[in-house]
């Protein structure tokens, strides 16, 4: 009989005022008792709505009556035949508009924590000093990866799966695309990421650093060199700028510049020697993940005041309810529906305040939500020695400006059609740099999928 | 990993290593750079490449012991690895349709001019190198730089080795006597790129200048080393490092290169404690 419990276990958190002074973890994952304990309210339904929520479509009613039943290997094996990435999906998915929206329990009630209980599976297959790993038979076809994110990890580890030789080319000394650089260590260890990296390798991914494909080599060069199809997964990690006077100031940063020296380059711990300025006063532009991560950074590294400022209000935000709440709990200013129109400097030419106008929402837009309206003569001044612009990225253009048989569109994004294929023969893409910014899991769906489409391809051939 | 296969003390604070690197060195360009790291905890520091060869399959950087980056760099051995060297990357410097090209030096900075020059002398277009230094002591790549022109004309600021005086001073004397020069490639220390832009402008010379701005992935994604172009934002990593020396806001690039001096400062002290050097 299934526990029928209204409410998700709660999972164990770093208390706030501890967690603003540290890098650690925030969530601390479920008790061997909790995870058994939530496993019991899934109803193991015959509908199994949760699994078309779920964008690898993990056959999750069945992972969970195997925890339920103590075989916990067993659970995780169920877990990797859909899915390349557990411990990272467990963590950074946003459950509640995927596998959790759909699950019946949450009809009267909350629904079963399906997140946690993936995390507590692959967390606990991870710790495992010996793990079986099976190689399958050589196919004897290579496939080129560019770009070691979510979607190129994905999709490499499905075509290991069947056997094919996979190549991953990542631009960065690190694998792990914005999972590496952009994720913050206290949302998600690095090591769990290392950890699922390892664990690719071990189904035979060769994953090559430090190549930047459209200046080191071509996609033309990759297929005289001998591979089959070419996946690319390069995704937007070009930042956007505001375009309003004083972003050039000392102090103004990209949220993909103040992540990547911080995540990536550790400047959070003083034996590394990137740096990064102190700061006093933090203004994050942007209302979606990353600005709430940079956010948190930026406490975390001893600003006294930081605030979110956000043209929409609070409930237009993209980011995570869970993020925000998170956000609010450590200290965040949110100032909604404020636009800043103009960054202003000192003598030194450093940032000391930001010109913000009010905003009042108007009639939908396009996209449906309300379109922000500047309050006539509502400016006043924010003060601000560090400014970061969280308002989206775009796709990097080095892959495409160096390959002009692949088509993308006005925002730089390749076209593709239903089985990811491009306009170049051979040649898949998928993730951010298909759809723009969008969510890890999204991303690792469409890798998922093209490299479906790629042994399909690959057996024709 | 890129094997350090010959390392060069150039003078008492600049090095050059020569690295096994033959996929960069096959597709290399004068006027582009690598990224280079050193150590797990290691910063990422753009270095030009300075010299390549393909058949060798090594390329050659040259850089100052400035701050903890290069000095960590800087003492590897012979035999040893750079833990990463990723490249080429940066535009290359468009080098094509000139009749008579001075390429001017400053510093440490005429290691990144020489690939430039010795690119348009091997074409056979005349090349005069005009390299400045401080003083006689820090002259460095003198045989290398006079192979790789038809001129080298070489100024040291104190007058102790080759003419007394800067760059610009030499470069305004070159245009007066009538050198004809139809491009000037200026590449050095910003204010050093500054002065010599400001000369070029009066007499009309179009002018490219590498810009040095701070970086960290090299590839485009941060911003960090976002330039003003002709009142425009530019990424040098990826729209660079070239520009048109007279759009350029020198200022601002100055101003934005010192955002770390003070943190700088204090990692260099910690590494110099470290590798025991004063």
């Amino acid at each position: 009989m299934a526990d029928m419990a209204m409410e998700k276990n709660a999972m164990p958190v770093q208390a706030p005022e501890e967690r603003r002074h540290n890098f650690e973890e925030v969530a601390l994952g479920y008790t061997a008792e909790q995870a058994a304990a939530e496993a019991q309210r899934c109803l193991n339904c015959r509908t199994r709505p949760c699994v078309a929520g779920c964008p690898v479509n993990v056959d999750i009613p069945d992972f969970i009556a195997k925890l339920r039943a103590g075989q916990e290997e067993a659970a995780y094996e169920s877990i990797a035949r859909h899915s390349s990435l557990p411990a990272v999906c467990g963590r950074v998915c946003p459950q509640e508009s995927q596998c959790e929206k759909n699950c019946v329990r949450g009809i009267k009630g909350e629904a079963v924590a399906i997140g946690r209980l993936e995390r507590y599976v692959a967390d606990r297959h991870n710790a495992r000093a010996e793990k079986k790993v099976e190689r399958p038979e050589p196919s004897g076809r290579r496939v080129a990866v560019i770009g070691a994110g979510p979607a190129g990890l994905t999709c490499a580890g499905e075509l290991a799966r069947q056997g094919h030789g996979v190549t991953v080319f990542e631009s960065l000394h690190l694998a792990g695309g914005v999972l590496s650089y952009g994720i913050p260590e206290f949302r998600l260890p690095k090591s769990i990421v290392a950890g699922e990296i390892e664990g690719l390798k071990a189904l035979g991914v060769e994953i090559r650093t430090n190549e930047v494909i459209g200046k080191l080599h071509s996609v033309d060069e990759l297929f005289a060199a001998g591979y089959e199809a070419v996946f690319v997964s390069t995704g937007a990690g070009l930042p956007n700028f505001m375009g309003i006077p004083g972003e050039m100031l000392l102090g103004v940063y990209s949220a993909n510049e103040y992540l990547t020296r911080i995540n990536l380059m550790k400047a959070y711990r003083p034996e590394a020697e990137t740096p990064l300025a102190t700061v006093r006063r933090v203004a994050v532009i942007g209302g979606g993940n990353v600005a709430m991560d940079a956010a948190r950074c930026a406490v975390r590294m001893g600003a006294e005041e930081v605030s979110i400022v956000y043209r929409r209000s609070e409930a237009e935000m993209p980011a995570r309810r869970e993020e925000v709440e998170h956000a609010k709990e450590e200290g965040i200013v949110f100032r909604t529906l404020t636009n800043p129109v103009e960054i202003l400097g000192d003598e030194a030419g450093h940032a000391r305040a930001l010109r913000c106008a009010r905003m009042e929402l108007g009639e939908p837009d396009a996209s449906g939500r309300r379109r922000p309206v500047a309050v006539a003569g509502s400016e006043f001044e924010l003060e601000a020695d560090t400014v970061i612009m969280a308002i989206g990225t775009s796709p990097n253009p080095l892959v495409k400006n160096t390959t002009p048989d692949l088509e993308t569109d006005r925002r730089g994004c390749f076209v593709v059609d239903e089985s990811m294929h491009t306009s170049k023969e051979g040649v898949w893409a998928g993730g951010d740099a298909v759809t723009g910014a969008a969510t890890v899991i999204s991303a690792m769906g469409a890798g998922k999928k093209a490299a479906a489409a790629i042994c399909d391809y690959l057996q024709g051939k | 990993m890129n094997r350090i296969l010959e390392k060069r003390e150039l003078n008492s604070t600049t090095v050059l290593l020569k690295l096994e690197a033959a996929e960069i060195a096959a597709k290399a360009q004068p006027g582009q750079f690598v990224i280079v790291r050193t150590g797990e905890l290691g910063e990422r520091i753009p270095l030009t490449i300075e010299d390549y060869d393909r058949e060798a399959g090594t390329i050659q950087i040259v850089f100052q012991k400035v701050g903890a980056g290069t000095l960590l760099l800087g003492a590897l051995k012979e035999g040893e690895m750079v833990t990463d060297v990723a490249g080429p990357l940066g535009v290359a410097t468009h080098l094509d349709g000139y009749r008579k090209v001075a390429v001017v030096g400053g510093g440490v900075g005429c290691a990144i001019a020489y690939p430039q020059a010795k690119h348009l002398h091997g074409q056979g277009v005349p090349v005069d190198l005009i390299a400045g230094f401080r003083s006689k002591e820090i002259v460095i790549l003198e045989e290398e730089m006079r192979r790789a022109c038809d001129r080298l004309l070489l100024a040291t600021d104190d007058g102790s080795y080759g003419q007394k005086g800067f760059v610009t001073d030499i470069l305004r004397e070159q245009i007066e006597v009538g050198a004809g020069y139809d491009r000037v490639i200026a590449i050095g220390p910003v204010p050093m790129m500054r002065a010599v832009c400001g000369v070029t402008k009066e007499y009309g010379i179009p002018t490219t200048v590498s810009l040095n701005p701070i970086m960290i992935d090299g590839t485009g994604m941060c911003g960090g080393c976002r330039v003003t172009v002709g009142g425009k934002v530019r990424f040098a990593c990826v729209d660079g490092p070239d520009f048109d020396g007279h759009e350029v806001d020198f200022d601002e690039l100055m101003k934005r290169n010192g955002s770390y001096r003070e943190q700088e400062a204090e990692k260099k002290g910690h590494v110099c404690r470290l590798l025991g050097v004063e």
